[in-house]
């Protein structure tokens, strides 16, 4: 007896009326630390209880507000900022169109929120291991009967004058409850060799599952009709056509759209002296320059055209464009290797527009010029 | 006769003791089912395993292998889903709405009309996923940064239709489970085996009947029917923004929302109504579920029967009297159309039959009533067949006009969804409290205080 300890003293009665003046006389006599325990809400209890009005509406309220606000504002980043589309005519911002949504949303967080901050921090739950659970007092309480039970801990807690005063209330039964010693000193080892396996197999079900539906289920039949599809894929063989190839060449004389031919192929002095660069040595223009010399030249030139990329001794040399050679060269001239490639560089008519060839050109004036810069541009 | 209306009716008859209540209520739930309820089972599994197999075969060749065509490419996917959404309209009415009109009979029905909405909505949800042809790949109708860098389309119907669904089954589920907590904690302390102690334990989270915890209780309780009264009412508005947001005649009406939020209620509380008829008799609980809530069910439908046989009468006033040929044509059709016998089935069965519970005879029937609940959600059903089909069917070019006809798949599917739903509905019974024991207990007549008597 002596080693256990008191949680509560607890009593019984049989009807809504006794234990409302029960819940009126303890609350009078001082007790805070206590607590009334009823199988369905019994009205007028709170007031007896000298309980103050729920606030959980103040949360629903708040949880409500947020609600409506982030899905307010997350369609308006979607819809009107992070791809702005128009759909029916519909400004982006379409706010009349936003409300179901909103409203859902609102709805969604605010139900859903209360009932989590009511149970988690309102009420402690979940909470298995309250020492009133697996009472008589509690198996009593559930069906039929209607508690009372003053914690020990209370500040004017003395069993005899609770005991006293219970049975001077007509208590039907009066129980002391105790701590469940085992539970009091049940430590939760959380490396726990039965906990490390559970938390080892959920590891390997949930990756291997996500595995095998994304890299191994959508391939299978059904999930793969749209792949499987009558047609002939690109770079496949075929017997339809004498080559065996799927795809077909163009017809002799095609012309792409937007194509313009290149007339000096075989005659780089005359590119060099006919054409000239279209292009005004912007800010602008030269950004694109070095975005596009970055991407194509600099694997090979290096990224300031000193050939020194880190291809550098694994292919023939590429040459510095800093040469006495290329710095006498016309515009037209750089122009047209860049076009039709030089010796082991290939053509990159085909990845670059018009535009941009021009604007690489500014770009590797732009980088001479900066080796070689004079005086004045200083300025 | 003379009534005395000053003193409150009692909801629960023969004013049982709680422990008799609270036997009552669990003892479906200790013993073990007996032979009529597998009979039960099997059937509902055999109508599921039917919409299994049709469904499985869909998945194989596609939709179409459904009767679906061009101009009809919305047919008994959307009429089910439509429909089943409406059945769960009942169990929020009577849980939220009924809730805050204080109607105190409600107590009896509510936890089994709940779980019906919670049924019903699963049941509903499945059809849109169906209806995409490729149920695997219906993540994309939830906004997620993906890698194409697109978002769901916010301005359309369809996509409202995802969020209300689901915050309607979400905030339904809640509600359901914040009222079966109690009950948890009940079924706890009185289980006997170790096995079912710990579930219980689990599922009522610890609770013990403190007031400390009832005070904040009654208060969520009444937050969340306030927040699920406008939620049912949105759900079907929403539902009925899938056609009235379109430029289509026969769908392109302000009536909608109104229109089907009353004829979901309506077919909700048949279908309620024909389940309770045999819940009752089964749990011997003809005093819980008394004639009484029975007789005000029916007035609901008889009330909510004649909201919708208005809105069928308003369409065509309206049709006629908006001087839109089109839109007039479009209602004839419906009425004198290839689909006309759907349409007369659908007015007998919604606005001519429900009008018999003006007799509170057939009102207090039980055989008539059934009969009628039945008619009721037949009449429903061919509602949403009548709007979606004869709209879509008969589209602006006369070159382009069809003819829906279901294929076997399409009725298996129809089949499969009723035994999904009873076959919830039955596993249901014999695994949670079919009525809600807390809440029934607070009802009985020496439940309360007397001096606090009706507070």
């Amino acid at each position: 007896m002596s080693d256990k300890k008191l949680y509560s003293i607890t009593a019984l009665f049989n009807t809504p009326d006794e234990i409302s003046k029960a819940a009126e006389v303890v609350t009078n006599e001082g007790f805070k630390k206590f607590d009334v325990n009823t199988p369905y809400p019994v009205h007028g209890l709170s007031s007896r209880m000298k309980l103050k009005p729920s606030t959980l509406g103040y949360f629903a309220l708040a949880l409500g507000l947020s609600g409506a606000a982030i899905a307010l504002l997350f369609m308006y980043w979607t819809m009107s900022i992070d791809y702005p589309m128009i759909i029916g005519g519909k400004p982006f911002f379409a706010l009349p169109a936003f409300i179901p949504v909103t409203f859902e949303v609102t709805v969604l967080l605010a139900s859903v929120g209360t009932v989590l901050v009511m149970l988690f921090f309102f009420f402690r739950l979940p909470n298995n291991s309250h020492p009133l659970h697996d009472t008589e007092y509690m198996k009593k309480v559930s069906v039929d009967k209607f508690g009372v039970s003053i914690e020990a801990k209370d500040p004017i807690f003395d069993a005899e004058k609770v005991k006293q005063l219970f049975a001077s209330l007509g208590a039907e039964k009066i129980e002391e409850i105790y701590y469940d010693e085992e539970e009091i000193n049940h430590k939760h080892k959380i490396f726990e060799p039965r906990f490390i396996a559970f938390l080892f197999v959920i590891a390997i079900v949930v990756s291997g599952g996500t595995y095998f539906t994304l890299n191994k289920l959508l391939y299978m039949s059904p999930f793969n009709f749209m792949l499987d599809q009558h047609r002939i894929n690109p770079q496949t063989k075929t017997n339809i056509f004498a080559d065996g190839f799927a795809m077909r060449p163009p017809v002799d004389g095609t012309v792409a759209r937007g194509t313009i031919p290149y007339l000096y192929k075989d005659d780089p002095e005359k590119a060099g002296m006919l054409l000239s660069n279209p292009l005004l040595a912007t800010e602008e223009n030269l950004a694109l320059g070095q975005k596009k010399f970055n991407t194509f030249c600099s694997p090979c030139h290096g990224y300031f055209g000193a050939g020194d990329s880190r291809l550098n001794g694994q292919f023939p040399n590429p040459p510095s464009l800093h040469s006495e050679k290329l710095i006498q060269w016309q515009d037209g001239r750089i122009y047209h290797v860049i076009q039709v490639g030089q010796n082991i560089m290939p053509s990159y008519s085909k990845q670059l527009t018009e535009n941009e060839k021009w604007a690489i050109v500014l770009y590797i004036r732009a980088l001479q010029r900066a080796l070689n810069a004079k005086e004045d541009d200083l300025k | 006769m003379s009534v005395d209306y000053t003193r409150e009716v009692s909801v629960i008859e023969g004013n049982p003791s709680f422990s008799a209540v609270n036997e009552l209520i669990s003892r479906p739930l200790d013993e073990r089912p007996d032979k009529k309820f597998y009979f039960a089972l099997a059937i509902t599994l055999s109508m599921l395993g039917t919409g299994a197999v049709c469904l499985g075969i869909t998945f194989w060749f596609g939709t179409g292998v459904w009767g679906l065509n061009n101009p009809v490419g919305w047919a008994f996917d959307i009429v089910n889903f439509v429909f089943w959404v409406g059945i769960g309209h009942a169990g929020t009415l009577i849980s939220a709405i009924l809730f805050l009109f204080r109607q105190r009979w409600r107590t009896g029905i509510a936890r089994f009309a709940e779980g019906m909405t919670i049924f019903a909505v699963m049941t509903a949800g499945l059809f849109p996923l169906i209806h995409t042809g490729r149920p695997w790949l219906d993540g994309y109708l939830l906004p997620y940064p993906n890698q194409h860098h697109l978002w769901v389309n916010f301005t359309s119907p369809l996509l409202w239709d995802v969020f209300a669904v689901s915050t309607y089954f979400t905030v339904s589920f809640v509600f359901w489970y914040i009222g079966l907590m109690p009950d948890f904690a009940n079924l706890r302390d009185r289980a006997k085996s170790r096995i079912k102690k710990i579930i219980y334990s689990i599922f009522s989270l610890g609770w013990r009947h403190s007031h400390r915890h009832w005070h904040h209780y009654e208060m969520i309780y009444l937050i969340l029917a306030g927040f699920a009264t406008p939620l049912v009412l949105s759900v079907h508005t929403i539902v009925s923004f899938d056609f009235a947001v379109s430029i289509l005649p026969g769908w392109h009406t302000t009536i909608f929302p109104p229109y089907f939020v009353a004829g979901a209620v309506f077919s909700g509380f048949a279908m309620v109504q024909n389940v309770l008829i045999f819940i009752r008799k089964i749990f011997n609980m003809e005093h819980i579920i008394t004639m009484d809530t029975l007789e005000k069910m029916n007035k609901i439908m008889l009330l909510t029967g004649s909201m919708v046989g208005y809105a069928y009468g308003m369409e065509f006033f309206i049709a006629w009297y908006g001087g839109n040929p089109i839109e007039f044509f479009v209602f004839v059709n419906r009425a004198f159309g290839d689909y006309a016998w759907s349409y007369w089935v659908m007015v007998s069965c919604n606005l001519l039959f429900p009008q018999l519970f003006w007799f509170k005879k057939i009102r207090t029937n039980i055989k008539a009533m059934f009969v009628i609940g039945v008619l009721v959600n037949v009449g429903m059903w061919f509602e949403r067949f009548v709007i979606i089909v004869t709209t879509l069917s008969r589209d602006f070019l006369p070159s382009s006009w069809g003819f829906f006809t279901p294929t076997i798949f399409d009725l298996g599917i129809l089949i499969g969804s009723f035994g999904l739903f009873f076959t919830l509905l039955l596993l249901f019974t014999k695994t949670l409290p079919v009525v809600s024991i807390a809440e029934v207990k607070a009802v009985l007549d020496h439940a309360q205080p007397k001096h606090h008597h009706g507070e």
